[in-house]
């Protein structure tokens, strides 16, 4: 894991009057898997759509790779740096195929090639050609996926990614993200409620309780020894939400 | 049901002899119908677009006066446009009373509400999600709106059809506005009501069957459009 790729200080997320996120400090290091778990409604998801740029935050200092993005416009090379993998897949009503090249599409990339890969890797080598919206639940997680790592993102981001879906789906997906921080040490950051998953795949976890970054830590430490006792009720399964 | 039969036979004498008067009727027929609905098409999808995706001021005041426009009956339409074109009306300086570009003109206010309301309503009904996650993967604002377009592209079809329903069987507005003159402004619509009342009924049904054929044809043209997606 190397440098700070994001930094994060003194980030608010309003809604109208009500704020759903208030961070004083946050790095999120290059490379790493980072996960952030916590109840519904502690702000995570707004997380992930202020480091996507889908939302600008209300006030406070988002610097990705070293630019402002409060004070400067984004590149748009650089936004499309990053991506989502959403815990709903939105899908193209379109063949498989197609729904994977999208991104590359939208950057005027060729596709030849990639997709074949990708759907392999996903395992859905033999559905290229099937329309996209008839696959079940898990297949279409994984065309989301595969769409996303298409475009070899910088950093990637995972919204509740495996929710609702079977242990098959589950663990072939954690084994994708894995090895494309592995082997391409792309940034991960996973939002997600199942701490055994954050436990699995992460190398840092965060607890996020009302729009509060509550601690931050090493996997082993955020579960063996953590330091403010309500990770120490969350890792328990004692926190009710 | 002589008529019936007559008015087949005679249509299929009347296509296969390649009568010159038939083709120049349908011709003008498709030439008036496809300007409109061309017409419409570029200021109505764009509008109805951005009425979907909530871009537009007043947008409520828009939406009304959209559903308003698309139960205009055609005769009160070319009504308004014969007033506006007729030598004291305030165009009446483009001299186009009386010609194709005034049916044009007719077809284009009938087909434009029709188009920009469907378009609008199909717009709506793609997940607004999918927006959302257009620009997560990198998508420009002009490429997010193609993408919902794209996806809307089932009812936009639907709407340009239900458009070019309404301009080619349309007959009120382009008798007021064209006079239905030979060679001129004669399109199929306007000859089945002169040959009806001339009590022609057998090439009144023929003309009709050629307008039904042509409807068909390009339908189903046009329906291929909502399946072009795959890569």
């Amino acid at each position: 894991m190397g440098e700070s790729i994001f930094q994060l200080r003194a980030i608010v997320k309003q809604y109208d009057a009500r704020t759903v996120l208030h961070l004083d400090a946050l790095d999120i290091l290059q490379g790493e898997i980072l996960a952030l778990v916590g109840p519904s409604g502690a702000g995570k998801s707004t997380l992930l759509r202020l480091l996507n740029f889908l939302e600008a935050p209300t006030s406070g200092q988002l610097v990705y790779r070293g630019v402002n993005t409060a004070r400067e416009n984004i590149p748009l090379a650089l936004r499309r740096e990053i991506t989502t993998v959403f815990q709903r897949p939105v899908l193209l009503n379109a063949n498989v195929r197609a729904n994977v090249a999208f991104g590359l599409q939208l950057r005027g990339a060729s596709a030849n090639g990639v997709v074949g890969k990708l759907l392999t890797r996903v395992g859905l080598q033999n559905f290229a050609h099937a329309s996209a919206r008839k696959l079940s639940g898990g297949e279409m997680q994984r065309v989301a996926l595969a769409r996303a790592l298409a475009i070899e993102p910088r950093v990637l981001l995972l919204d509740e990614p495996t929710a609702n879906l079977d242990p098959y789906n589950i663990s072939l997906i954690e084994e994708i993200v894995r090895a494309q921080n592995r082997e391409r040490a792309t940034t991960v950051v996973l939002v997600t409620h199942n701490i055994f998953q954050a436990k699995r795949l992460a190398h840092r976890v965060g607890l996020l309780l009302n729009g509060q970054l509550v601690e931050l830590r090493d996997t082993a430490q955020f579960f063996q020894s953590p330091q403010d006792p309500r990770t120490a009720a969350f890792v328990r399964g004692e926190m009710v939400y | 049901m002589d008529d019936i039969t007559r008015g087949l036979a005679q249509a299929l004498e009347l296509i296969l002899s390649g009568d010159a008067a038939l083709f120049e009727i349908v011709l003008l027929s498709l030439q008036v119908t496809g300007a409109a609905l061309a017409l419409a098409m570029l200021a109505g999808i764009p509008l109805g677009a951005a009425l979907g995706l909530g871009r537009m001021r007043a947008q409520g005041l828009v939406t009304i006066f959209l559903y308003t426009g698309m139960g205009l009956p055609p005769v009160v339409v070319g009504l308004f446009v014969y007033l506006m074109l007729s030598r004291s009306g305030p165009f009446g300086s483009l001299a186009w009373l009386f010609t194709p570009s005034a049916m044009i003109v007719a077809q284009v206010i009938i087909a434009f509400p029709v188009v920009a309301g469907l378009t609008m309503t199909a717009v709506q009904a793609v997940d607004p999600q999918l927006r959302l996650q257009a620009r997560a993967l990198g998508a420009t604002r002009i490429q997010e709106m193609w993408t919902v377009l794209q996806e809307a592209r089932i009812g936009v079809v639907a709407a340009t059809v239900a458009a070019f329903g309404a301009i080619i069987s349309e007959v009120g507005a382009v008798m007021l506005v064209g006079g239905n003159i030979e060679g001129k402004t004669r399109v199929l619509t306007t000859a089945i009501v002169l040959n009806t009342r001339t009590g022609d009924f057998a090439l009144a049904l023929a003309l009709g069957m050629i307008l039904l054929t042509l409807t068909f044809l390009i339908n189903g043209a046009m329906l291929q459009l909502q399946r072009v997606r795959d890569g």
